[in-house]
């Protein structure tokens, strides 16, 4: 889609909450979904000669961050007020990071056409997430009031800030993806894009190729799904190579992305921007942070994607294509794990996970964590098919219905009636009878046309209802038409 | 001497040999109240008699038990109206909050609350602090029980007043030092951190703390033991014990190096004003005492310092008024622009309107680094010069004020007046202060102002006490009348 006279150039902005217990100035609950404003206190409210008080563990959780993007960890870091009136802010100031954030300069790496590029983060910092709205219509311009919710206000933020190292909206989703990974990977953070725990902003500029010079800069708000990402950019960028083919001045301003409609559409401008007045908060001591703090946190990370997809490569042989794909979901890699524990043939697990068990999920958009096929029964059913109980084919029926109604292979296999059919007597009196009933296909076959073979086994298979064991038929067979 | 008059450690010492009671004290506190308040005008809201007399008798209980109770316990006090207390209307003085009630207490309030201490009432103050004469109050100006005409100073006064006029016999407050001198009582402002800031609902925060207005300099002592102190709610208080100040108070200062800071000096409104505090530190080079002149040189740039850091954090710390949760509201508005709008413009008074314009000036893009920054940088040059008088000294006097109280109605414009002069450094240093009498000047008292290096409290607390020891100012009345200067 990128016009090749044009060169794309995005940063993005995601927001992800924190998976601390308690708020980041408050001790307040961070829980997802309580009543409304029933996790709030003096504090939070913004009510008078409060104070903000910094909970530790989103120092933790901004340092494991860091480090698991490759970051360098500020040794003096401190809290800057943001100032704008808004009434899911109670103190019409967020507390936020200005020019000393914990974290900068860090990448992390994107696999692009099979190729790895290396995208920029500028920093990391912590802040406060401001509360929610409800309006009391359908939208804010309908309503003719709105109610806040405060049970979000004080949560704990991460805000990465990438550099402007992507150059397509795909490259903009594999990063996103990768964030998402390792963030996950890091346990920060739950990151239910759907709940609105990871939360991305884009900047994006489009420039005649070569250009020295940056094209003028929009920033799209409100991409809240990969695909609303990839869509918002897709249409971005197309709205400014036409302005530009047109000779059309674009403004530097802010957008938002209207999911139903498909478009983006203008919020402010840079005129109509605010002032923040961010100044150091004085109730607030600054962040001293030792190295032997950091050292005590990278002692304990936990393994990330690209650590834990080396080593699948390297202890069970998996190609870097299977490794890759089942390293990208944290919940996929440790399921993956938990087979291979029970039942050592990689490749064969990483088979069934990317083929059936991924397709599935999808077909259903199931978290793997919800999947009813626990590790223990694939695990069962491979060894069933080892067994010779049943065949591979009747092993994806088996499959299936695990998947849906989460009962044992071995269960299954006996309510159906799917064992494997093992006796010679029974599949070569099946044999004879396919041989009888093709004479063209034996004809064939006697006369040198190997395909037809395959015609004659898939006719026994069929005839026993797929129970009949594969290797067997195969081998009667020949051994009859010889 | 009535027993509105007492000290706290007069009192103490009546209740536990049980020659008083601590119902007896808070009706004639109240009696007193009755009295004067109509002249005064100290407080904004007077606690229920019977609520404050069941308080007293629930510590008459304890003594006749023969339960220990501590040295504040049973006394009648009252709490400047920007310390939350919960349940009870704080207001700032300000319209914007007549109706708050904070659903919490401050940490001094809970302090005071576990020594006993009986609460009589809130004290009237400058609106949100901002302002050196009480004169900005929503409610009403409180009048200098020293001559009804004068202002009992600010931005704390009505603590101060309560005080001077036994309406209280201590109270706690924030930017209380002007103010006692204007009233001739005792005010600590401590080393920041000293005392906790939660539920303090200042206009600034780097630049307040809570103080004690007592009597004498003993019961300063005694009130700041018991508010002092880490509060893990309030990450700018310091860790660390609490010394028992009344045990230093030897009022031996022999040897005790004072410095007289130059800087302090020639700009009187009154030269008896200079006089009154020479012959105060005369009485302490008796004493023992070595004094020597001093140079502070970076005190002309305080005031700019302090006024744009002040304005900057008031309009931080004051955004959080605009109607939405609680406090006024100004209803029937189309939007929730019109809603902040119009509840900001009615809801604060003149002079807060001009700190929150400034401070919103100060700290915009393009200024902040002109004004707020370089403001910051004088801060630290400010610091630098006391810390290098503490190397060689090991307390600095002066003036607390450049001249007495002065009339109502006549010096508006705070940031000009010059009240501050002496009182502000401390704070923007962030070191203590204590303010005592030292004389009368044309019937007013003059206050003496000691400061000393960060968490020094208890030196200078024994040197003002060496001071009151030995000769210093007596415990003169007010006269609670309209003639004066």
């Amino acid at each position: 889609m990128t016009d090749s006279k044009y060169e794309v150039v995005i940063g993005l902005e995601v927001h992800t909450e924190l998976k601390t217990n308690t708020k980041i100035f408050c001790s307040c609950s961070t829980e997802f979904g309580g009543e409304p404003n029933t996790h709030v206190c003096p504090g939070c409210l913004g009510m008078p000669g409060v104070l903000p008080v910094l909970n530790k563990r989103v120092v933790d959780f901004a340092i494991m961050a860091g480090l698991a993007l490759n970051c360098q960890i500020a040794e003096f870091s401190k809290f800057d007020r943001k100032h704008y009136f808004y009434p899911d802010l109670p103190t019409s100031y967020q507390i936020s990071q200005f020019d000393q954030p914990i974290c900068k300069n860090g990448y992390l790496e994107i696999d692009i056409n099979g190729e790895q590029k290396r995208i920029g983060i500028n920093r990391i910092h912590m802040e406060e997430d401001a509360s929610k709205l409800v309006h009391g219509g359908a939208s804010i311009a309908t309503s003719s009031y709105s109610l806040v919710d405060y049970n979000r206000g004080g949560v704990p933020l991460l805000e990465i800030v990438s550099e402007p190292d992507i150059r397509s909206p795909e490259e903009a989703r594999a990063y996103l993806e990768k964030l998402k990974s390792i963030l996950e990977y890091t346990e920060v953070s739950d990151c239910k894009m759907q709940e609105g725990s990871l939360r991305c902003d884009a900047n994006v500029s489009v420039m005649p190729k070569g250009s020295k010079e940056f094209g003028t800069r929009v920033e799209i708000k409100n991409l809240n799904s990969f695909r609303a990402l990839k869509k918002a950019l897709e249409y971005e960028v197309m709205r400014h190579i036409q302005a530009l083919e047109e000779g059309e001045p674009l403004i530097q301003e802010t957008r938002t992305w209207d999911e139903n409609k498909g478009i983006t559409l203008s919020m402010r401008t840079k005129e109509e921007a605010h002032d923040y007045r961010y100044f150091p908060d004085p109730d607030l001591v600054p962040v001293i942070i030792s190295r032997e703090w950091v050292e005590e946190i990278r002692r304990n990370l936990p393994e990330l994607p690209q650590a834990r997809k080396e080593r699948f490569m390297r202890e069970y042989g998996l190609p870097a294509y299977d490794a890759s794909i089942i390293t990208s979901s944290k919940a996929l890699a440790e399921y993956f794990d938990a087979c291979v524990a029970l039942y050592p043939e990689a490749k064969t697990v990483s088979n069934w996970l990317m083929g059936d068990l991924i397709r599935s999920l999808n077909a259903e958009d199931q978290d793997i964590r919800d999947c009813r096929i626990r590790p223990e029964m694939l695990v069962e059913m491979l060894r069933l098919i080892d067994n010779k109980t049943i065949s591979g084919k009747i092993a994806k029926t088996v499959f299936e219905e695990m998947f849906q109604s989460g009962k044992k292979p071995a269960d299954i296999v006996k309510e159906k009636g799917l064992v494997q059919i093992t006796d010679q007597g029974e599949i070569e009196a099946m044999v004879d009878q396919v041989i009888e009933a093709n004479p063209k296909s034996v004809e064939d076959f006697k006369s040198g046309k190997e395909k037809a073979i395959g015609f004659l086994v898939g006719q026994v298979m069929k005839l026993s209802k797929g129970k009949a064991n594969p290797n067997m038929v195969n081998e009667l067979l020949r051994k009859k038409l010889k | 001497m009535s027993l509105y008059e007492k000290t706290i450690h007069e009192l103490h010492g009546m209740l536990i040999k049980k020659e008083i009671s601590a119902e007896e004290l808070t009706k004639d506190v109240l009696a007193r109240m009755d009295q004067v308040e109509d002249k005064v005008k100290s407080f904004v809201f007077r606690e229920e008699k019977e609520k404050a007399i069941a308080q007293a008798k629930g510590v008459d209980e304890k003594i006749s038990r023969g339960e220990k109770v501590g040295p504040l316990a049973g006394i009648p006090m009252a709490y400047n109206d920007n310390i939350c207390t919960k349940g009870i209307r704080t207001t700032c003085s300000s319209k914007m909050l007549a109706d708050f009630v904070p659903p919490y207490d401050a940490f001094v309030a809970e302090k005071i609350g576990e020594a006993q201490s009986v609460f009589i009432g809130k004290t009237n103050m400058d609106e949100f602090g901002i302002g050196s004469s009480t004169e900005s109050s929503f409610f009403y100006p409180t009048r200098n029980p020293w001559n009804l005409n004068l202002v009992p100073g600010g931005s704390g006064g009505g603590a101060a007043a309560a005080v001077a006029a036994d309406e209280a016999v201590f109270a706690l407050g924030s930017d209380i030092l002007n103010p006692a001198a204007f009233c001739g009582v005792v005010a600590m402002k401590p080393t920041y951190g000293r005392v906790s800031r939660y539920g303090l609902a200042g206009s600034t925060s780097s630049l307040e703390q809570v103080g004690p207005v007592t009597k004498d300099v003993t019961d300063c002592a005694l009130v700041l033991g018991a508010i002092a102190g880490h509060d893990p709610k309030d990450s700018t208080s310091a860790p660390g014990d609490v010394p028992r100040y009344d045990e230093f108070l030897t009022g031996d200062i022999k040897g005790m190096h004072i410095g007289i800071p130059k800087e302090y000096f020639g700009n009187e409104f009154d030269p008896e004003v200079k006089d009154a505090v020479l012959s105060a530190v005369k009485k302490m080079e008796e004493l023992g005492a070595h004094v020597d002149e001093v140079s502070l040189p970076h005190t002309p740039y305080v005031m700019s310092a302090y006024h744009v850091i002040a304005a900057a954090e008031a309009s931080s710390v004051l955004a959080r008024y605009e109607g939405v949760r609680y406090g006024y509201r100004r209803e029937d508005v189309p939007d929730i622009e019109a809603l902040y709008r119009t509840t900001r413009t009615e809801g604060f008074g003149p002079a807060v309107k001009r700190r929150i314009i400034l401070g919103t000036y100060f700290l915009s893009s393009g200024q902040i680094d002109v004004y707020y920054k370089k403001a910051l940088q004088t801060r630290t040059l400010v610091k630098e010069d006391f810390d290098r008088a503490f190397e060689k000294y090991d307390l600095l006097v002066s003036p607390t004020c450049p001249g007495t109280a002065f009339p109502l109605g006549t010096q508006a414009d705070d940031i000009l007046n010059g009240t501050g002069l002496y009182t502000v450094p401390p704070c923007v240093a962030g070191i203590p202060a204590i303010s005592l009498p030292c004389g009368l000047v044309q019937g007013l008292p003059v206050g003496l102002q000691i400061m000393g290096p960060a968490f020094a409290e208890e030196k200078i607390l024994n040197a003002a006490f060496a001071y009151q020891q030995r000769g210093g100012f007596p415990r003169i009345k007010p006269s609670l009348s309209g003639e004066g200067k």
